[in-house]
């Protein structure tokens, strides 16, 4: 994988591999590693990739991403490889699940539900009505989710 | 909890969309409503909800519904305690959530209208009682739908195969959200003639396609007039405009005349869940194809067919009996 000699190999932590190119940044967003954290993390964007032409890889040193964070990513790259390094070698492998509710993943898009008042208590439920094209409705109002305005309204 | 032989019973009692009711279960609230007339006429007393207490939440305006729903639970001998935003803990920030719990404190069943879409489900996931939405923002208005399946039935004597035609603000309608589901389950061909701007959403007119309806879509009502065997006009919301020069460029656009009846099939009836503004002339009123105002009325037997319904309480074969 010429790909990854592009960065050191890790110790510990999680890969996440075919990302769609150009979507990292979003992924970090998603998985909350892009603030507030020492860990190490390494990127690379576009590289060449067998599978979709063109992909994304994420690296993040000493954290273990558990699979309530790793589904987060179903959003914008439910096609990703997830793998658990421990002391250099894979010890795990994950898959990306996309269930049947997003709970507090992120926000419903539409401008006059009811979960716009940020001081409503209760979660943010987003029903998945087809994983393939994805399609995704508000639990509470019903509207259909723009997957791009989705990524801005990431919880 | 069993009401009625419906399917569901206790934690399906919630009324949110049409969804929440099959094609089955809404013949029988119906019939039920059917039995109920006499009572809805003030001719029979049934106390059938005596000693139970209907929270009547209305954060927006309403006459019709918030009447027709204080009617059919008192005409059931039950007790109504009201809540409007104005005047009351809303006013001063409070949410949703914690109105609602209040509500789950004082009453046995809620009925809510909200301008928030999705504030139905929402205040259903809050509290225990059922629930039933009277109009959420532009999403859904279910118990509109039930009368006016209740109208239409009583009308053509069943409500399988007609050809109705929805007029006007179809995007921001949601009386015409809900009936258009409910409709095309019953095989309806429906033709929405609305102005570009007013179209039907077009997930709605996916899933209304999804179910194998014919949908039609036009600008054109006088087109649509003489194959129509209802016709179910609505009011261009001024409230739903967030601009008033795009309400100007609508206001008004459609307005039928007892003159342009002259083509509908004798058995033709024109709906319209009101208030209207212009949009039926006066000179309908005494047509034989009027009937907005008997649609108005039945939402008291259809009210209380589902009241009883959520309550788990069941209407007699005979009521009055």
């Amino acid at each position: 994988m010429s790909e990854m000699r592009r960065v050191t190999a890790i110790c510990n932590g999680t890969v996440v591999d075919h990302i769609p190119a150009g979507k990292a940044l979003q992924v970090m967003q998603m998985l909350r590693v892009d603030i507030g954290r020492s860990n190490p993390i390494s990127l690379v964007m576009n590289v060449p990739s067998g599978k979709a032409g063109r992909k994304d890889v994420l690296k993040i040193e000493d954290r273990e991403l558990t699979q309530e964070e790793l589904d987060r990513l179903a959003l914008i790259a439910p096609n990703a490889s997830v793998a658990i390094i421990r002391n250099y070698s894979v010890a795990e492998k994950r898959q990306i699940e996309l269930g049947s509710e997003l709970v507090n993943i992120a926000r419903c898009s539409f401008w006059n539900c009811i979960t716009q008042n940020s001081r409503e208590p209760l979660p943010h439920k987003l029903r998945v009505i087809s994983a393939n094209p994805l399609d995704l409705r508000c639990s509470y109002c019903g509207r259909s989710q723009s997957i791009e305005e989705l990524a801005e309204s990431i919880l | 909890m069993a009401a009625l032989g419906f399917v569901g019973g206790e934690g399906m009692s919630d009324l949110i969309t049409m969804d929440d009711l099959s094609n089955d279960m809404i013949l029988e609230i119906l019939d039920a409503a059917e039995r109920l007339l006499p009572v809805a006429n003030g001719d029979v007393y049934a106390p059938l909800l005596q000693g139970k207490v209907l929270g009547n939440l209305f954060f927006e305006n309403s006459t019709r519904t918030r009447m027709s729903f204080e009617s059919a639970m008192k005409r059931l001998g039950g007790e109504v305690v009201n809540l409007s935003s104005v005047g009351s803990s809303v006013a001063k920030g409070e949410t949703l959530y914690d109105t609602m719990q209040m509500v789950d404190g004082y009453s046995d069943i809620a009925v809510i209208r909200h301008p928030r879409q999705g504030a139905a489900q929402y205040s259903a996931d809050a509290i225990g009682i059922p629930v039933l939405n009277a109009g959420d923002g532009a999403g859904n208005h279910p118990t509109q739908t039930m009368l006016d399946l209740f109208t239409i039935r009583q009308a053509h004597g069943s409500l399988e195969g007609l050809n109705v035609v929805l007029v006007g603000d179809l995007r921001f309608g949601r009386t015409t959200h809900s009936l258009s589901h409910a409709l095309v389950r019953f095989g309806a061909k429906l033709t929405l003639v609305s102005p570009e701007s007013l179209r039907m959403p077009t997930e709605i007119i996916g899933d209304l396609q999804s179910h194998g309806s014919d949908v039609v879509e036009s600008e054109n009502l006088a087109g649509a007039i003489a194959d129509a065997d209802v016709i179910y006009m609505t009011r261009i919301q001024k409230e739903r405009f967030p601009d008033e020069d795009e309400y100007a460029k609508v206001a008004g656009i459609y307005k039928m005349t007892a003159d342009d009846l002259a083509v509908a099939k004798a058995g033709m009836i024109v709906m319209h869940p009101l208030p209207r503004v212009d949009e039926i002339d006066p000179s309908v009123d005494s047509t034989q194809h009027a009937r907005y105002f008997q649609q108005a009325f039945n939402g008291v037997p259809t009210r209380m067919a589902l009241l009883c319904r959520s309550l788990g309480v069941e209407v007699p074969k005979e009521v009055g009996e």
